[in-house]
């Protein structure tokens, strides 16, 4: 793999006070003072929460689709390492450290949803765990999936920071931390929709199957490569370099595999449960279906050509689509399919809205910050 | 070298550990867990109940909840719903001009919510703290707040809508009825039961209840009958009273002495169905109407838990960690092969 010659990674430079870090800082600000409240007051001062919807955006949205967004450093790592695709190599590096952000946040995130915080440690007390709780693996996953990235992304700071030798240590053990950085997401992605499965029939049959974690994984692996495409896309037009279609023309083709398999077990299942009239039924439900499977199927027909995949417009959208079409599925089956009886409505507050997207500034900041002081991205001549 | 061959290779090792790890767990289907044989729970007969909510207001007292307001001059407790701080509550069901009660149209009938105790309890399945947990001998499903880290995963899980969280608090706690287990110790039973003046709240072993609901199910509808009041007392107990060494005996028949509170009244025109015999797999709680009781609220749900699938696919998957291991080694085994030790991130490859 070494003999793919690559441009080697290289910080990106330039200046960090800019329109866009400042509009982080102002939506950081006001995530830290809404959560101020939150621990003062409880989750009711400042969400929409209630007994018929215990979960809002803050689980649906900053972990579930955000971990599943943060799927970039998973996919890519295992096309390069267990695939063996050097090629890619220099995608490993921004993928990686987008995921390391995605993760760690969702983790966080969590902490803020927690109801009693403080006892968290249960999570991992030999007499506490409840091994047949899917959450229970899901948070240990998680938490051991974070430590792994962070250990996958040491090389990069280790280099700048002069340690060689340090980095070298890290070195010898990486084929291990890779791959557990590739079973660990496999298990915890697929689990995050399993999930719903206690959930029994408040569930809409749409979104209640046994194959959730199929389901999950499979849409986890292609939102990864489409947030590759679109982060590549982005990075490439925000620091004005040449985007890789080289390696994310090929790349796309991958992700349809994944995604033609998926769409078929997504809709075979429907079919084969015989919930498929549920889906022609006037509801808001049913409409959710067709939008989420229309952004499966779009990308099809749009990439669907060898020479579409080489039109960098044409990659960006699909990669926007399939990334809406996971994060629909995800925010279908945990809130907008679920019904608990009664008479309760869940309807995000400005508040809770306004945490989410403090949490996804301080993801893209940290990228940023990283990316012009840190050996990320592939070196080249950036004009500034 | 990033060939085809090597990608194939993946592909293969793989491919080759998933299934090594399918084969080497057995699909073991976890099958619904009936009730524990000495179960305790209740039985609510909606025919007998008229509504009167001391039950509502003894849950109160027993679990030391404050009254929570729903009318402007905020005189009495008016709980709407359950929630965490209101464990029990007699709801109403209301029809057309409301002429009799117990009647489907142009009626009205009362239903009580709280607890079910599920056999196979999914809140029990999805705390990933042990917080909620399900008594092996009782089988009364119980909650630690010193666990509980608030996740409200029981919430989200229990198909009749009973955990509830306390939004309004900083330290929020998870409320729900624990059959007043708290007061077991000291011979009480369930406060709501207690209390109860009609009997249409009965404390006992969930198999004489069991017993007893199916013995309202064959009487004729208005023919006198007696119904028991407060606790029902299965015909053995006087027998087996004086082994007070035995444990899981003491526990059930530690009850205090009370004088028979029986009754004569007319029978009630009962669905043939007793709720909680099967529901979910069967819960401790059972409950007898004359009216359909989804239209009073209560789930139609299948014969089998949702915990035992969601436990069948976690079990399958990840039994023993023989999956996992098996796909991490064949992972470990490709890995070695393309990260070259000394390469780490392999970006030396252009500089």
């Amino acid at each position: 793999m070494a003999n793919n010659n690559h441009a080697a990674p290289a910080p990106v430079g330039g200046n960090l006070v800019n329109a866009v870090t400042l509009s982080c800082f102002v939506l950081i600000a006001l995530m830290a003072a809404i959560l101020v409240v939150r621990f003062l007051f409880g989750l009711g001062a400042v969400t929409a929460l209630n007994d018929g919807y215990p979960w809002g955006i803050w689980i649906a949205v900053d972990v579930v689709i955000g971990s599943a967004l943060a799927c970039g450093g998973f996919s890519v790592a295992m096309l390069v390492y267990i695939f063996n695709k050097g090629e890619y190599h220099p995608l490993v590096r921004p993928a990686l450290l987008a995921s390391l952000f995605g993760y760690t946040l969702a983790g966080a995130g969590v902490m803020f949803d927690l109801g009693r915080w403080w006892n968290v440690w249960n999570m991992f007390w030999p007499g506490s765990i409840n091994p047949t709780s899917v959450m229970f693996e899901v948070a240990v996953c998680i938490t051991l999936y974070i430590v792994v990235m962070w250990i996958e992304f040491s090389p990069v700071v280790l280099e700048q920071m002069g340690r060689h030798d340090a980095k070298k240590k890290v070195g010898k053990a990486m084929f291990f931390i890779i791959a557990l950085g590739t079973v660990l997401p496999m298990m915890h992605q697929s689990s995050l929709g399993t999930l719903l499965v206690v959930m029994g029939g408040q569930v809409h049959p749409l979104w209640q199957t046994p194959v959730l974690p199929l389901l999950y994984l499979l849409s986890a692996i292609f939102m990864g490569y489409a947030v590759v495409l679109f982060e590549s896309c982005l990075t490439s037009t925000a620091y004005r370099r040449k985007i890789e279609m080289h390696m994310l023309t090929p790349m796309a083709k991958i992700m349809l595999g994944i995604l033609a398999t998926f769409v078929v077990v997504r809709l075979g299942d429907v079919v084969v449960r015989g919930a498929l009239p549920k889906a022609f039924v006037p509801s808001v439900q049913a409409l959710m279906f067709w939008l989420e499977m229309a952004c499966f199927i779009a990308p099809l027909i749009l990439i669907g050509a060898e020479s579409n995949r080489r039109n960098p417009a044409k990659l960006f959208l699909a990669g926007v689509l399939l990334m809406l079409g996971g994060a629909l599925m995800r925010l279908d089956g945990f809130l907008i399919g679920y019904e608990t009886g009664g008479d309760f409505n869940y309807f995000p507050t400005l508040a809770e809205v306004l945490v989410t997207a403090g949490m996804f500034a301080v993801e893209v900041l940290g990228y940023i910050i990283i990316t012009r002081r840190f050996p990320v991205l592939p070196r080249e001549e950036a004009i500034h | 070298m990033g060939t085809r061959r090597d990608f194939l290779k993946g592909v293969l090792a793989g491919g080759a550990a998933a299934t090594a790890g399918a084969v080497a767990t057995p699909v073991r289907a976890r099958e619904t867990r009936p009730r524990p044989p000495e179960a305790l729970g209740l039985l609510y007969d909606a025919t007998l109940c008229v509504g009167c909510k001391a039950c509502v207001a003894a849950c109160k007292e027993a679990n030391h909840n404050p009254p929570e307001f729903s009318t402007v001059d905020h005189l009495w407790d008016t709980p709407l719903d359950t929630s965490g701080y209101t464990f029990n509550l007699i709801k109403m069901y209301r029809n057309g001009t409301m002429d009799a009660k117990d009647q489907e149209t142009n009626g009205y009938a009362f239903m009580k919510t709280s607890c079910m105790h599920c056999g196979d309890p999914s809140c029990v399945s999805a705390c990933p703290v042990s917080a909620m947990t399900k008594d092996p001998v009782t089988g009364v499903v119980g909650y630690n707040p010193d666990k509980c880290i608030g996740c409200r995963y029981c919430v989200a899980a229990c198909p009749f809508g009973i955990p509830k969280y306390q939004y309004d608090s900083p330290t929020g706690r998870i409320g729900k009825c624990e059959l007043c287990r708290h007061r077991h110790k000291d011979g009480h039973y369930s406060a709501c039961a207690e209390v109860c003046p009609t009997g249409a709240t009965l404390f006992g072993r969930t198999e004489d209840l069991l017993a007893e609901a199916k013995r309202r199910l064959a009487m004729k509808p208005g023919e006198r009958n007696r119904f028991p009041r407060g606790r029902l007392r299965p015909a053995q107990e006087k027998m087996l009273q004086g082994k007070e060494d035995g444990k899981g005996a003491k526990m059930r028949l530690g009850w205090r002495h009370e004088p028979d509170q029986s009754y004569e009244t007319p029978a009630g025109k009962y669905l043939q169905h007793v709720y909680g015999e099967k529901e979910y797999g069967g819960t401790q709680v059972l409950k007898l109407s004359a009216v359909n009781f989804e239209k009073v609220g209560m789930p139609k749900l299948p014969p089998d838990a949702a915990a035992a699938l969601s436990e069948t696919i976690q079990h399958t998957l990840y039994g023993n960690l023989v999956m996992p291991f098996a796909v991490l080694g064949a992972m470990t085994w490709v890995a070695k092969r393309n990260v070259k030790p000394d390469d780490d991130e392999s970006d030396k490859g252009g500089s």
